[in-house]
């Protein structure tokens, strides 16, 4: 819209052009699929409507004047595709849809995940999100929800859902759902530049600060994380592999959070793994101040994912026992990484038997080949000690 | 420009508000009434009795019979209506809100299918 409305010159003509592309864009991907350039596609629909509807509407004069100008309409400038980017995520974030959706359809349009992809995150059917999915593409069509960047006082509740949607985006690609590979970098560095533009827009924001640096911080370890094709933990990381560029500048961003002093879930996130970044070894983990981090964490965020990531904290703080009391009390059957570390835990009191069945359990949980492999190299490992 | 159905919902088990209270929601109504009449957005609205006051018509052997609501027995119930023209949804909403602070109840918007053509 930004880049039809400079040359237009009239931004409530842009506007109802790229709603008109935008309403057919919804109309039509779910049939033949989304372009390789959403955005692009967007763009050059939303200009041949303004063309058609000139042709119609416009005097003649208007219309050599506007046919001059729409020529002047090349290959949208990266700075406004990123703009129409933004647009495009807030209106698939719109409050009016339900929260669920907002995720599903964000991650759909904007980031190109497939509906299979999609459910995984969600722990869902395809079926049931391909539901969810197209009622959310009704209603955007039907209540004529607006394309467009919210003014600043709905700006703040607006966000929030967005930024979930950029984490959820990066998760993807940082630990894709299913497949061959473990590491989709590029969904990776989508979600990243999501968040820089984001920051950009909205610099007073905390915590999209905090987002950004919790990104960076996991990212700068992608090179150390597979090695020969083999998944490899934090603990077993070669620290020399991590990204120091992308280190220092989600160190940057925390300590910008810090001084600033309004934590938020992913400032905490942010802070959690910048402490895992600043030890020199594993062994050298200051696992104090990282369950400190996530004991304010699960106060302001209560979930059971967060309650088993503190939980491992917690085994190396006051010991594997204690941990492990705590993960028998955390209710996610299906989530392969709570198995995964119950698993660890049993191995390392000596429960063999148990850890054994425990790693069957996250095997069969888990959908990504890679991570499997890992899996079982686990469980194959427990026999020969 | 879209029209959108505000409705005014309220809980059919609820206590009626006071005398004293209905006066205020009522004058806070017909001040937003003007409000959207001055913003060029209001195009209908109009408070409704009771849905024991209604009749349906239904066909019935190839005959029309006449009887009692369908909507008596529904927990919730619509108290009022108005229609607004408004660019999307945003704009609705943006009134919708103004009205729910002014009836003191949830506001249910919907928009109207468009007529093709």
């Amino acid at each position: 819209m930004a880049v039809l409305s400079r040359f237009l010159g009239d931004i409530s003509f842009a506007e109802e052009a790229v709603q008109e592309a935008f309403a057919i864009a919804l109309a039509k991907w779910p049939s033949n699929g989304i372009p390789p350039s959403p955005v692009g596609w967007l763009i050059t629909t939303a200009r041949n409507k303004a063309l058609d509807r000139l042709r119609r509407e416009a005097s003649r004069s208007e219309r050599q004047h506007a046919a001059q100008l729409l020529n002047d309409v090349e290959q949208p400038e990266e700075h406004d595709v990123h703009d129409d980017h933004l647009r495009l995520i807030f209106t698939c974030c719109h409050p009016a849809l339900p929260p669920d959706a907002q995720v599903a359809l964000t991650l759909r349009l904007i980031g190109g995940l497939s509906t299979e992809e999609i459910a995984h995150a969600f722990l869902l059917q395809p079926t049931t999100l391909a539901q969810r999915l197209s009622r959310a593409k009704a209603k955007i069509r039907d209540a004529n929800i607006p394309y467009r960047v919210p003014d600043a006082a709905e700006l703040p509740t607006r966000l929030r859902a967005v930024l979930a949607v950029v984490y959820l985006i990066f998760n993807e690609g940082y630990s894709t759902s299913s497949g061959e590979g473990v590491v989709r970098t590029e969904l990776c560095d989508e979600a990243i530049r999501l968040g820089r533009l984001l920051v950009t827009l909205i610099p007073q924001e905390s915590e999209i600060l905090g987002l950004l640096a919790l990104m960076l911080l996991i990212d700068a370890r992608r090179d150390a994380r597979v090695v020969g094709g083999d998944l490899v933990l934090l603990s077993g990381q070669d620290r020399t592999l991590w990204d120091e560029s992308k280190i220092d500048e989600g160190r940057a961003l925390v300590r910008i959070c810090l001084t600033r002093n309004r934590p938020g879930t992913y400032q905490l996130q942010a802070a959690i793994n910048a402490v895992h970044s600043d030890a020199p070894s594993a062994a050298r983990t200051d696992w104090h101040q990282i369950l400190e981090l996530y004991d304010q964490l699960l106060s302001i965020a209560p979930s059971a994912v967060v309650a088993l990531n503190r939980a491992v904290a917690v085994a190396e703080v006051h010991g594997v026992v204690r941990a492990l009391q705590l993960v028998d009390a955390i209710d996610l059957p299906k989530y392969h990484l709570y198995h995964a570390v119950r698993a660890d835990l049993l191995r390392r009191i000596g429960r063999t038997a148990d850890a054994a069945s425990a790693y069957r359990l996250a095997v069969d949980n888990c959908e990504n080949r890679m991570e499997r492999d890992f899996l079982m190299r686990q469980r194959q490992s427990l026999a020969t000690h | 420009m879209k029209q959108y159905l505000l409705s005014v919902c309220y809980p059919a088990s609820g206590s009626r508000p006071t005398p004293a209270a209905l006066n205020k929601i009522m004058s806070d109504v017909k001040a937003l009434q003007r409000e959207m009449q001055s913003a060029g957005v209001w195009v209908f609205s109009g408070g409704l009795h009771a849905s024991d006051s209604a009749t349906v018509l239904r066909h019935q052997d190839g005959d029309i019979v006449l009887t009692d609501g369908p909507f008596i027995e529904s927990k919730e119930q619509i108290g009022g209506i108005t229609i607004v023209r408004v660019p999307d949804l945003d704009a609705a909403l943006l009134w919708a809100r103004k009205l729910a602070s002014a009836t003191t109840t949830p506001i249910e918007v919907r928009p109207f299918m468009e007529h093709p053509g």
